[in-house]
């Protein structure tokens, strides 16, 4: 046995670095949970770290998963070992090439984090869809059920695959095992050398192509030898089980951890076995063990080679005396007989003419809870003399009723496990700071130590749950703490929002971070949180971590503080031991962010503790009860499912709460108050001058202006502000601009954009943030009054800046990221044309605020109109917008047909109104709106089938806009190739690009929209080549209209660039430049930012009208005026920029000068086109 | 009999006594190495400034490192071992001059806390600096902090330094001080070896029409030398430390006024912006010139020969020069009017 070291990580690092020192070319695209794996190899090959053969291994992301399949194919076929990591429809677009790699008996393993499919809705989260939709390409498919255990497969498929020439697809759950922070036994490189067959390895190198010994692979044949040849490589999957073993042998002797292709554990005598495969069988084991303990026959048979599937091997593992067998599958496979695990068993058995009782059942999906409850749910079901088949369990089905019941109070974890549970926001640092505390325990004690960390979807104001374990035996338990003996909540507003003591267990620790003193701690608290202080007889404990944060120079990053009073309370190490670790772990963590990093962070962790006060139980508790999820007037579904999604009971809602679908109501951000912002904007009306460009920006639609008459104003609050509108009207109505204080998240734009200053003071704006405490209250009343003002008539609007913003958004209080450059383009988009929008939107940032429940921002007007949204996928959108457009085509034909054929029986103005009908304006579209609405009262008299049809159809006489929606991972790279046939299609669809030059949603990896010299993930040295052109692309169709916009440097020719894309008849594509976190800089600086990026002519300014041929004119105009800025001074403020400059400042300086060069060409080859004079038959409307 | 250029400038032998003064000019080898082939006695490099160091990685941390977290993503940028955020930069750029120049390399240090500017400096002078310049930029807003208590701050961090390293130091002042020989002769005790006068204030202006404050960056022109020619006067015949003049030093007459008011050393910047590196030639020759034309032997017999001990009227150097000026204004006032 070799030597090995203790290593705590997630399965995802650990199985990149196995695959990082075995491979020479990997080739990836970034995918939740996969990503990691990728990012991990790129950092490695940065870094300089090589593989087993002192070669870095060359990492290169692709444009898509099935680009960085075929890039794989490429370079295992020129000889190289090759490696990828993917998951879900990732995985789903590798699929046709990994039926070529396992044709071809090509040495391969691939690493994927098990995701389920997108179906009814997406979901990143774990189960075995993927794999299992995988299971008939011929690849070989290994699981894992632990991080230990994905970091030993991993090894094992790869050095499998090379000694069996089968393809392996290594598999573990998504985000249990992938993002569990374990704490392992690392393999050396001399495990992985001595593992590898260097001798099948240059056999795999002498079968690569080569003009010295050239063959010829990829053939086609006909039906006279395909079929033969196709079963030639049966001798293969033959043998694969075997040396499977055989390798999983050898590794036992160089690790001592022995592995088997079907490992079964509990009583030698079970009579009741559950066979299953993934994080699951990890709770299933610990299960058995509790039961078997208590005198049950019970055992679980764990499933890891499951294709190629030995089903003798299989056989011989089950004990003798098994009886009963529940086979669990993490899939589902509507209306197959049973689900794929399932099935294979049945066969199994079957062929060896075996007589078990066999039942089988789904649990699980998305990362579904499976914990010991329902393990012993389902060994107590196969124990009836009649157990429920094709069960499920983890959920409560009263539609089908096939769930099996659990005791959700079961606790089977042995007493001297220490459980802790952390609540934090996203951006407190409290994951990473429980990681270092996780760290710091593996280190300095021989406790096996487990982190899991669960975030909400929001991408503002999220909320965290670390959940923590240290224990003196391995840990199992692959499930969330139910009963924790810490609960340390890191923001006061939680306890508010979430039941944050509903996992703490009797006796726990309390730890609360809040202004308030141990003194007047008490009466603050929810009626229900100091019941539970009280009954569990929990001991409290408050800090003020957000003023020991600020004091140290660290404001917000209260993680630190956090884990202090954690070392001082949990005694998990003695007091003077964890400080001193802890002072190291920040040493080594901030190290390379700075000295000064450092220090502040140890100094908050030594504040921590002397500031830390006990809170005693008061005689009286207070009464005041915490506020619904959602307020009473929201309608009847969002209070009975949104809201228990949103107060974080989701996994109480049975099936029948559920749309069968997929189809969720619209409209629903609206009643999830988050509160999240800390300020809140103060309107002065004495100085504003009613510009309305504080609406125009807020990400959020969390500030508005409404016009009223004066009478409107009688009831409103006496306290709610107003003040004459300047630009006219008789008589002049008021204006009003309101703040929706419950939706803001404080990102301060509003005030950045706002250009009235207080002349005698100009710190003061118009607009100015304000503790938002101090008036919330009184802001929610003023809102209230505000929103039941009728909204502005939209036939009568003017169609600039101010007036378009007096139009009600029907996009509105997204979970977007406070200061997000994306939103305010929707909303602008849902203000123009939001009445009768069909949207199609790409994977992505604006898929998951537009589209992950509980609520949706996309919203309706009063009559009931808005957007209709939906996402079919990351690669297809622009096929799938294009795919409504030509339904909307042949629906408007068809009514029309319809139209013609009832003339007759209707009035004949009528029938010239509807198909005559100018829609060009608002005012035409109302028009057309009531002829609908006239016509369908004529058709209601009569009585003819096509009236009746005609009915159906008669909305499609309303002009509908089509409008197209998606970042630039998409509309860049996976999307652009259905991008390019929508230009060429003609359809008349409205293209827009949300450009924030990254791959936002994933977490930054580049995209071919990133410019030179930024660093992005997978570009960690800075890009070199520069961002493509698209608008170039499109207007080289000539037919395309093409905009670029930049809303907070140039809003107006936004709105123009809007309209005009959304008039023209045929493609329209608008870039939109969009200021992200990922670009590491404070956003609330980005409407400065974006002026520089146009004036520097970074970010160019432009509309090209094909429209403009037709009448003589120069198709391109260049909006963005003449050069002003330097690029360099741009670049110097994001640190995606200064990342580079800091790391190696020269090669910064040439990407400068290299970016300087790349925008001057393109601003010359843009003056040239704007300039482009054509002949004269082309401009009068020849074709092109 | 040749003329005799050279200088003792905080200890150090100096060719001449024109010195690159800190700016952007050093902020790279190859600049650097057109400083020394320009004509450069002694190059002072660019400032090290604590708080920027401290805000890189403040920032760095917080925009780079501190975003919210989330499933999908729990973080936006490469994150590797090689990512260095510190002083390193700064020391390399002088281990790098020192090996590239055979003129002294001194390094300029702006600091915001005590502790900075001890920690700095020391590395400073370990990565080879041959002096240290601290550069006491400090502007007091505080009206709760009196003279003598900002003087006794500035006073105690130059005895913190002086006790953390060996290798001479200069301290650069703004005129600002209610007694500057004081200041200087306290500095003296504290264990400086010059002082450079003055630093310039980066004085933001006011925009008119955005109600803003608006940065700019203004060179200097030989109008600010009247100010150093006479607290050159002042100090030159009451302290033992090294002087040099900063600000204001355009041609070679400029260098000889601040010569003859006391200097020891000369630093140029706006002049070597405006005109690239090759001017100290020029300069120099001017002054070769001026001086072979007036007979000098060397730089010894000309310096402080204007200062306030030996110039004919001292009384210009104090309030007569005030008098004088604004009587003539006056009177000139008076014409006007007429």
């Amino acid at each position: 046995m070799l030597p090995q070291m203790s290593i705590l990580v997630d399965a995802n690092e650990a199985v990149a670095s196995v695959a990082h020192r075995v491979s020479e070319v990997i080739a990836i695209y970034p995918i939740t949970p996969a990503s990691s794996m990728a990012e991990w190899c790129d950092e490695w090959s940065v870094a300089g770290k090589k593989n087993l053969w002192g070669q870095i291994p060359r990492v290169e992301q692709l444009q898509s998963e099935a680009g960085a399949a075929g890039t794989v194919h490429g370079a295992l076929q020129a000889g190289s070992l090759s490696t990828t990591f993917t998951a879900s429809q990732g995985l789903l677009l590798m699929i046709p090439n990994m039926y070529k790699i396992a044709g071809e008996l090509t040495a391969f393993t691939m690493h994927v984090a098990a995701r389920t499919l997108a179906t009814h809705a997406l979901s990143i989260f774990g189960d075995h869809s993927d794999v299992m939709a995988c299971r008939q390409t011929g690849m070989a498919l290994l699981c894992s059920s632990s991080v230990q255990e994905a970091q030993d497969l991993a090894a094992i498929a790869h050095a499998a695959s090379l000694e069996s020439r089968i393809p392996f697809l290594h598999f573990f759950d998504g985000f249990r095992t992938s993002h569990e922070v374990h704490r392992i036994e690392g393999l050396s490189d001399e495990v992985l050398r001595s593992l590898l067959d260097e001798q099948a390895i240059a056999a795999h190198r002498a079968r690569a192509l080569s003009p010295e010994h050239p063959v010829i692979r990829g053939t086609a044949h006909n039906p006279d030898t395909f079929f033969q040849a196709r079963e030639a490589a049966n001798p293969f999957y033959d043998a694969c089980p075997r040396i499977v073993e055989q390798v999983m042998e050898r590794f036992a002797k160089l690790t001592g951890r022995r592995y088997k292709l079907f490992d079964y554990h509990g009583d030698p005598q079970a009579e009741r076995v559950l066979v299953l495969m993934g994080s699951g069988a990890e709770a299933a084991r610990e299960t058995v063990d509790w039961l078997v303990a208590r005198g049950e026959k019970v055992g679980v048979l764990v499933v890891r080679l499951y294709r190629p599937f030995d089903g003798l091997g299989f056989l011989a593992a089950l004990p003798k005396s098994t009886k009963t067998l529940a086979v669990l599958d993490r899939t589902k496979e509507p209306g197959a007989p049973c689900e794929p695990l399932h099935l294979d068993v049945l066969a199994t058995l079957f062929e060896a003419h075996k007589q078990l009782r066999v039942v089988g059942g789904r649990y699980g999906l998305s990362s579904k809870e499976f914990t010991p409850a329902m393990v012993k749910s389902v060994f107590d079901e196969i124990a009836k003399p009649d157990p429920r088949n094709h069960f499920t369990v983890g959920i409560v089905d009263d539609v089908t009723r096939l769930s099996l019941e659990w005791d959700a109070e079961l606790d089977i974890e042995a007493a001297d496990v220490t459980r802790a549970v952390f609540y934090g926001l996203g951006s407190d640092g409290t994951v990473g700071a429980n990681k270092n505390t996780i760290k710091i325990v593996g280190e300095e004690t021989e406790l096996v130590t487990q982190g899991y960390f669960v975030y909400d979807s929001k991408k503002s104001g999220s909320t965290t749950v670390s959940h923590l374990r240290f224990s003196p035996r391995p840990i199992r338990s692959t499930y969330l703490i139910n009963k924790a003996g810490f609960v340390a909540v890191s923001q006061p507003g939680l306890v508010e929002r979430i039941d944050v003591l509903e996992l703490a267990a009797p006796g726990a620790v309390f730890l609360l971070n809040t202004p308030r003193s141990a003194a007047e701690v008490f009466e603050s608290l929810p009626e229900d949180v100091a019941r539970t202080i009280v009954e569990r007889k929990l001991r409290f404990y408050v800090i003020d971590a957000h003023k020991v944060s600020t004091d140290v120079g660290l404001p917000g990053r209260v993680s630190t503080v956090m884990q202090g009073c954690f070392f001082a309370l949990s005694g998990v190490l003695p007091r003077e031991q964890a400080f001193a670790a802890a002072r190291r772990a920040i040493e080594k963590t901030f190290k390379r962010r700075g000295a000064e990093v450092v220090k502040r962070n140890i100094d908050a962790l030594e504040l921590a503790e002397a500031r830390m006060a006990a809170v005693p139980v008061p005689a009286e508790l207070p009464t005041r009860r915490r506020a619904e999820a959602v307020p009473a007037a929201a309608p009847e579904f969002v209070k009975r499912v949104s809201a228990a999604m949103i107060a974080g009971h989701g996994n109480r809602l049975p099936v029948s709460a559920f749309p069968p679908d997929g189809t969720w109501p619209s409209a629903t951000a609206q009643w999830e108050k988050r509160s999240i912002a800390r300020e809140i904007p103060d309107w002065d009306p004495k100085i504003c001058i009613q510009c309305n460009k504080c609406a125009l920006v807020c990400p959020h639609a969390a500030i508005r202006a409404k016009l009223c008459a004066p009478e409107a104003l009688a009831n409103a609050p006496a306290s709610f502000q107003t003040t004459e509108w300047k630009a006219g009207g008789d008589p002049h109505p008021r204006y009003a601009l309101q703040v929706a204080p419950d939706d803001c998240t404080g990102c301060g734009l509003c005030v950045a954009i706002c250009p009235a200053k207080d002349k005698s003071n100009p710190r003061h704006k118009a607009i100015d943030m304000a503790p938002a405490d101090e008036k919330r209250e009184a802001e929610r009343v003023h809102w209230s009054f505000f929103e039941a003002l009728p909204e502005a008539p939209r036939e009568e609007q003017k169609l600039d800046v101010k007036h378009v913003q007096l139009l009600q958004p029907l996009f509105e209080f997204s979970g977007a990221c406070s200061g997000c450059g994306e939103t305010p383009y929707l909303k602008l988009a849902s203000q123009l044309f939001g009445d009768r929008m069909l949207i199609a939107n790409a994977t992505g940032c604006s898929s998951i605020y537009g589209g992950n429940q509980p609520t949706t921002p996309w919203s309706v007007n009063k009559q009931g109109r808005g957007p209709a949204w939906a996402n079919s996928l990351f690669e297809d959108n622009a096929e799938f917008g294009l795919g409504f457009r030509f339904s909307l085509d042949q629906s408007q034909d068809r009514a029309r047909m319809l139209l013609a054929a009832c003339a007759g029986s209707l009035p004949e103005e009528l029938v010239r109104g509807l198909v005559e009908a100018d829609q060009s304006s608002e005012a035409g579209i109302a028009a057309q709106r009531a002829r609908v609405v006239e016509l369908r009262k004529q058709l209601a008299r009569s009585k003819t089938r096509e009236a009746r049809q005609l009915e159906t159809f008669a909305e499609h006489l309303v002009r509908r806009s089509v409008w197209i929606i998606g970042g630039d991972g998409w509309a860049y790279d996976i999307g652009f190739g259905g991008l390019d046939h929508l230009f060429s299609s003609g359809a008349d669809v409205n293209v827009l690009v949300l450009d924030t030059e990254v791959y936002s949603n994933t977490g930054g990896q580049q995209s071919k929209a990133t410019p030179i010299g930024a660093t992005a993930k997978f570009a960690a040295a800075g890009r070199s080549t520069g961002k493509k052109d698209l608008g170039l692309i499109a207007m080289s169709y000539g037919h395309v209209y093409v905009a670029s916009v930049a809303l907070y440097a140039r809003d107006a020719q936004v709105i123009k660039a809007f309209t005009e894309a959304e008039s023209y008849p045929g493609p329209s594509l608008i870039i939109a430049h969009s200021p992200c976190i990922a670009h590491g800089y404070d956003l609330s600086k980005s409407p400065e930012q974006q002026k520089l990026a146009v004036e520097s002519g970074v970010w160019p300014v432009y509309r090209f009208d094909p429209r403009r041929l037709d009448t003589g004119e120069l198709p391109l105009a260049v909006d963005s005026g003449p050069i002003k800025a330097r690029v360099a001074d741009y670049m110097k403020n994001e640190g995606r920029f200064q990342a580079v400059a800091l790391r190696d400042p020269a090669r910064y300086a040439e990407l400068v000068a290299l970016e300087e060069r790349h925008i001057a060409e393109r601003q010359a080859f843009h003056e040239q086109l704007a300039g482009l004079k054509l002949k004269s038959a082309v401009a009068q409307g020849a074709p092109l | 009999m040749s003329l005799d250029l050279s200088t003792r400038y905080l200890g150090l032998e100096l060719a001449h006594p024109l010195v690159a003064g800190a700016g952007p000019l050093s902020t790279s080898l190859s600049q650097i190495r057109s400083l020394e082939d320009g004509g450069a006695a002694a190059i002072v490099l660019r400032s090290l400034f604590e708080e920027q160091i401290t805000g890189q990685q403040l920032g760095a941390a917080r925009h780079l490192y501190g975003h919210a977290e989330s499933s999908e993503a729990t973080s936006w940028f490469p994150d590797t071992d090689v990512f260095a955020l510190g002083p390193e930069e700064y020391l390399e750029l002088v281990r790098g001059a020192r090996a590239a120049v055979k003129v002294p390399v001194i390094a300029s240090l702006n600091g915001t806390t005590p502790g900075g500017w001890v920690h700095y400096a020391r590395l400073m002078e370990e990565a080879g600096a041959s002096a240290v310049e601290l550069n006491l930029y400090d502007v007091p807003t505080d009206a709760e902090a009196d003279a003598t208590a900002v003087e006794r701050r500035q006073l105690e961090l130059v005895r913190d330094v002086r006790a953390a390293i060996s290798v001479p130091l200069a301290v650069k002042l703004s005129p600002f001080y209610s007694s500057l020989p004081a200041f200087v002769r306290a500095l003296e005790h504290a264990g400086a070896n010059g002082v450079v006068l003055f630093n310039r204030f980066y004085q933001p202006d006011i925009d008119l029409e955005a109600l803003d404050l608006q940065r700019t960056l203004r060179l200097s022109d030989s109008s600010e030398l009247p100010l150093r020619l006479r607290w050159l006067a002042v100090l030159s015949p009451q302290t033992k430390l090294s002087l040099a003049a900063s600000g204001g030093v355009h041609g070679g007459r400029d260098a000889l006024k601040v010569l003859m008011a006391g200097a020891h050393a000369v630093q140029m910047v706006s002049a070597l912006l405006q005109h690239g590196p090759k001017r100290l030639r020029l300069v120099l020759a001017e002054m070769r010139e001026w001086l072979e034309e007036h007979e000098y032997e060397s730089i010894t017999t000309l310096r402080g020969s204007m200062n306030l001990a030996r110039c004919p009227d001292p009384a210009h150097y104090e309030r007569g020069n005030y008098m004088a000026l604004l009587s003539s204004w006056q009177e000139a006032g008076a014409h006007g009017r007429a």
